[in-house]
């Protein structure tokens, strides 16, 4: 009796956790901190988005912070200065870093891994503490960049006080701290392209540059798009970098739509309308992936 | 002589070769290298001119002001806490959901992963509001858990591990089973050892992204006692009298681990940065 009661005990036991039950005892921690923390804070940002609050009462208010959104010159301001560095260094940064990639994959190339680490090193600092580094070597009276500079005979560039130079500041620090992260992701693409290709292209007579535009660019098309992807959502959210190295400025030219979030949010407490300018970004970037994809994916057919 | 002619180009084009390289390797460690001395340097000497290019011997007290200014082995102290609890039960969260949606047949898995592929796509900036009315809520603000909590369920990181896993043969699982293991043990001793490269890689980029982490425990951290290390070196920023010396010991302090860690253990961290998206 007493042993028949053990058994089943272990018997049920076992039944708890059965194949049919582990996958859902497997998924269950992460599910149930993925609805807390991701599902639910989605959806009540677009309830945000719908309501204002004053007092601590909030009321529905429709479309009333969008139509505040669309009629904010601020908000024109951070997206067109999002979208100039979106347009300008993401392009700049894929073409060096596809260059590197060309050159680190030569034959003619010894200690490959050295190189590897010298390039990709940026990419494993903290982006506050390059933004700050990146902020002091700018200084426009002391800074190490506008002294190099004056040994050529160029007079001080004013790189955060300056409203153009401080978006050419910004792209040169994100392209600084990227361009190696995807060089090794070209690099990886590059060793995977067969080299009877090439041969086949040398035997056809065709000569180095000719092959980099009908072979490598071609080939290349898929990590292009991942990496296009990629830096697009990255640069949408850009938010270290202004904020440390310009703080927005000078006269809002390097206000981003993220800083522009965040000083909604936490500096005026306007969660209402902070959290409309977060669901614009969504849908941004919601666009512009789809966008990417058709485009790139359609030529495939 | 079309030998010798060969010869002279090759030698021509690794000159062209490792000129054009070697300008990139000094533009891209340069700052670390400035970044060191400034670290070693009063705060003085990192505007003077011409630029002072060599270590001084103020790295101990730029330690001191560091200290003084923002409890620099506390901020260090509450981002190794957070980071290393993060990434210790993240990984474990991540690999578990990873391996059902992986080896598992089972109700509700398609459309529940695909919830979770769609949220890579949102940018975290969507939930930062709710998540500090919610942490406020529940008196959280100022606490390790409000850091922690949010991202633990990092859906790129179960998307990896389930990818991972799918290598895993049936036979080897069915096998255990056979044996009389329950699921759990499976998971346990047959499961995450032979995991281990892509665990590491996964359990890599979990710690880059916690340590880097800036906006989140900025917006739930107020109080200086409880800074990571991103958040107390923004904070001397804003100072009225900025010193140099300090901040660039904090910037050295923030970095010289991860450097250390990288140059270790290189492949592991490249592949983990990049998501595991390049193996090697």
């Amino acid at each position: 009796m007493n042993q028949s009661t053990a058994e089943s005990k272990k018997k049920s036991k076992r039944k708890f956790i059965t194949p049919k039950t582990a996958p859902y005892i497997f998924i269950a921690p992460a599910v149930i901190l993925f609805i807390i923390f991701t599902v639910y804070p989605v959806v009540q940002s677009l309830i945000l988005s719908f309501q204002t609050s004053s007092g601590g009462v909030s009321t529905f208010a429709g479309l009333d912070n969008y139509r505040r959104l669309f009629n904010d010159p601020l908000f024109y301001k951070a997206l067109g200065n999002t979208f100039t560095i979106l347009i300008i260094q993401v392009p700049i940064m894929l073409t060096i870093a596809v260059l590197l990639a060309v050159l680190m994959n030569s034959a003619l190339l010894k200690m490959r891994a050295f190189f590897r680490i010298a390039f990709f090193m940026p990419a494993i600092t903290a982006l506050v503490a390059y933004a700050i580094v990146f902020m002091i070597m700018l200084d426009e009276n002391y800074g190490l960049v506008n002294y190099a500079l004056s040994l050529v005979g160029i007079d001080p560039i004013a790189w955060l006080n300056d409203p153009f130079w401080a978006k050419v500041s910004l792209i040169v620090a994100v392209t600084w701290r990227w361009t190696g992260y995807n060089m090794v992701i070209f690099l990886a693409g590059l060793q995977n392209i067969s080299n009877d290709l090439y041969e086949a292209a040398s035997i056809d007579g065709a000569g180095k540059i000719r092959q980099f535009f009908s072979i490598t660019l071609p080939q290349l098309k898929p990590i292009f798009l991942f990496t296009f992807v990629l830096s697009t959502i990255g640069t949408l959210q850009l938010f270290d970098e202004p904020f440390i190295l310009t703080g927005g400025g000078p006269n809002n030219s390097t206000l981003t739509i993220s800083l522009y979030l965040y000083i909604n949010g936490f500096r005026y407490f306007d969660f209402n309308y902070a959290s409309a300018i977060a669901y614009i970004l969504v849908i941004i970037i919601a666009l512009l992936s789809w966008f990417q994809m058709k485009v790139v994916g359609d030529k495939d057919d | 002589m079309t030998n010798n002619k060969n010869k002279t180009t090759t030698i021509l084009k690794k000159i062209g070769l490792y000129t054009l390289l070697g300008i990139g390797v000094f533009l891209s460690m340069f700052p670390f290298y400035w970044m060191f001395i400034g670290a070693t340097n009063p705060s003085g000497a990192i505007f003077s001119m011409p630029p002072n290019l060599v270590p001084g011997d103020h790295f101990f007290e730029n330690l001191r002001n560091l200290n003084e200014n923002v409890g620099i082995w506390r901020v260090i102290m509450n981002s190794l806490i957070i980071t290393l609890t993060f990434t210790v039960v993240s990984v474990m969260i991540c690999s578990a959901a990873g391996f059902a949606f992986a080896k598992y047949q089972f109700k509700g898995r398609d459309p529940i992963f695909f919830m979770l592929l769609l949220a890579i796509m949102i940018p975290y900036h969507v939930t930062l509001i709710p998540l500090f009315e919610l942490m406020a809520n529940v008196g959280w603000l100022n606490t390790y858990q409000a850091v922690i909590l949010p991202h633990l369920a990092y859906p790129f990181a179960i998307f990896l591990m389930r990818q991972n896993m799918r290598s895993i043969p049936n036979s080897l699982l069915e096998a255990a089973r056979v044996d009389g293991a329950g699921e759990m043990r499976i998971f346990f001793t047959v499961v995450l050892p032979t995991m281990r490269p892509a665990l590491a890689a996964v359990a890599i980029f979990l710690f880059m992204f916690q340590w880097n982490n800036f906006l989140w425990p900025l917006v739930v951290l107020g109080d200086s006692s409880m800074y990571t290390l991103p958040v107390a070196l923004s904070s001397l920023v804003g100072m009225s009298r900025i010193d140099y010396g300090q901040i660039m010991l904090g910037t050295t302090l923030s970095t010289l681990p991860i450097m250390v860690f990288f140059l270790l253990l290189q492949r592991q961290f490249i592949s983990g940065i990049l998501g595991g998206s390049v193996k090697e």
